[in-house]
């Protein structure tokens, strides 16, 4: 499957052709993440030596859904359960219940912390290869956790970690200074991209630094 | 305790790859002071203080196959970061080893902000945890190097009142340790609660036909324990926390015949007092004096 099918099967989950920005804010990020950028097998999802996506802004998965479709890791038809009362994928992905995600979430600032932890396990195994992103969106920094996590990954040079920041400004307070700024100021390494341009995207995130790498992905704002 | 718990965690570091020690401050020297930690750095994860961010590491190590031992003030461990607790560890599937220090009123002279008797109580809400509360240093030794090789989420509560001598430890964590008259009431005495307990059943005429149950594993219960003990329809708990935090499960656990329940330990209320732990303790009547009292009134 190609990029091109995605509206597709966004719309095998939302019954019609328009979906929330929320849904499709990190469309293009995903895809270009698992069409070209990590390390991973979908017929071996757990394999230790992969590269790790934490979906930490859970809410608005549909394009999550579709790009875990669109590579093998869940089977098309499940799409179309999206939602009911036994199906595998509801409105915050569930990582017990559908193969290749790697955290439950839902509750805002949980991903970049439990990320820290994965890289620091990595680390502590002593392997150097795998990857660990991590999507936020810039509302999602308003959670104090973040800050925890970015002061930490920061100070102990995690350049495993790959944070993508979805900017579509829903940030009720906005952050003066610029949102990498402020991972900057903590040691990190910061990049500003368009969130919809493809090239842009495999560009930054697939250069890795000694530091940790933020990058700060650009979309329209929010309906 | 806690230097045990200290000695036994920095032991376990060295013993397995798998163990991680994450912290938040607290006990950060006294690890870094063990050989057996500047041996194993890599594992020795010091958060800072940031109570959310130690649990979301920890929940991260261990979905890479590491077993977390997560260490901090009860307070700050469990109330603090209970959403961390809830989502990061229980809803994703993962097990650490939660132990805390400070329990109840062990920092009684700190006041509100660092007494926490609704610990347990709140853990007891997740599903599938196992709580131990040791009541001497060497029982808190066996059941966290017990806690290390489980695999499931572990809440070990660390305090500074103990009882005068361990108890054997048994595979549940609950032991029969005087089998009373089938008309005597069954007492269950959780962790330090012990010796307070057999004291005040020494000072009763009714101490000599209780059936005495402790236990350093409050939950889950232990089921067959329970049901062979031969005491009547009288049942006490006492506990070292929030009053009646295990009676729910233990009330389900012996619905088998009609029973009149008994919960000591410290009352729902807002804490305003400083002082000695010992104060406090005495003014909750969970001295030997005050559980005898009770026991008393309970008893008729």
């Amino acid at each position: 499957m190609t990029y091109r099918d995605l509206p597709g099967l966004m719309t095998r989950m939302t019954g019609d052709e328009k979906h929330s920005a929320s849904a499709t804010s990190t469309l293009d990020l995903l895809w270009v993440l698992y069409d070209s950028v990590m390390k991973i097998d979908p017929a071996a999802p757990l394999d230790e030596r992969r590269d790790r996506f934490l979906l930490s802004k859970g809410h608005g998965p549909m394009a999550y859904y579709a790009v875990l479709a669109a590579k093998r890791f869940i089977p098309v038809e499940m799409l179309d359960t999206f939602g009911a009362y036994d199906s595998p994928l509801g409105q915050h992905p569930d990582r017990l219940l559908v193969p290749g995600v790697e955290i439950s979430s839902g509750s805002l600032g949980h991903g970049l912390p439990i990320a820290a932890g994965v890289a620091l396990a990595l680390r502590a195994k002593g392997m150097q290869g795998p990857r660990v992103f991590c999507l936020v969106g810039d509302a999602e920094l308003e959670e104090g956790s973040n800050a925890e996590a970015i002061c930490l990954a920061g100070r102990l040079g995690l350049g495993e970690l790959t944070v993508i920041v979805v900017d579509n400004h829903s940030s009720s307070m906005g952050w003066p200074g610029g949102i990498a700024r402020r991972f900057e100021l903590e040691g990190w390494h910061g990049s500003e991209i368009d969130g919809r341009d493809h090239e842009q995207i495999g560009a930054a995130l697939s250069a890795r630094h000694e530091a940790p790498d933020v990058v700060v992905a650009a979309v329209e704002s929010k309906e | 305790m806690r230097d045990r718990f200290v000695e036994t965690a920095a032991a376990l570091l060295e013993q397995s790859a798998e163990i991680a020690i994450v912290l938040a401050e607290i006990s950060v020297s006294q690890f870094r002071n063990r050989a057996e930690v500047r041996r194993n750095q890599e594992r020795l994860i010091n958060v800072g203080i940031r109570e959310q961010l130690l649990i979301g590491v920890a929940a991260g190590l261990a979905k890479e196959g590491l077993r977390p031992i997560v260490h901090t003030y009860a307070p700050f461990l469990v109330e603090r970061a209970f959403e961390q607790v809830k989502l990061d560890f229980v809803h994703q599937g993962l097990g650490g080893v939660l132990v805390s220090v400070g329990a109840s009123v062990d920092a009684a002279a700190a006041g509100r902000t660092h007494q926490a008797p609704e610990d347990v109580a709140l853990i007891s809400t997740l599903p599938d945890w196992t709580i131990f509360v040791p009541g001497h240093a060497d029982e808190a030794e066996i059941l966290l190097r017990r806690a290390a090789h489980m695999t499931g989420p572990v809440y070990m509560r660390l305090s500074e009142q103990t009882n005068a001598e361990a108890t054997e430890i048994t595979p549940t964590g609950w032991t029969l340790l005087q089998r009373g008259d089938p008309e005597g009431p069954t007492v269950i005495a959780v962790g330090p609660m012990l010796g307070p307990v057999r004291a005040a059943l020494a000072s009763l005429d009714a101490g000599a036909s209780a059936t005495l149950i402790y236990t350093t594993r409050p939950m889950p219960v232990d089921r067959e324990t329970l049901r062979a003990a031969p005491g009547s329809a009288d049942v006490v708990l006492v506990e070292p926390y929030l009053a009646g935090t295990g009676l729910a499960e233990l009330a389900c656990t012996l619905s088998n015949a009609p029973r009149r329940y008994l919960a000591l330990g410290f009352p729902k209320e807002e804490r305003r007092h400083y002082g000695t732990a010992a104060e406090h303790i005495a003014a909750a009547g969970l001295d030997a004096a005050g559980i005898a009292e009770s026991l008393n009134r309970f008893l008729g």
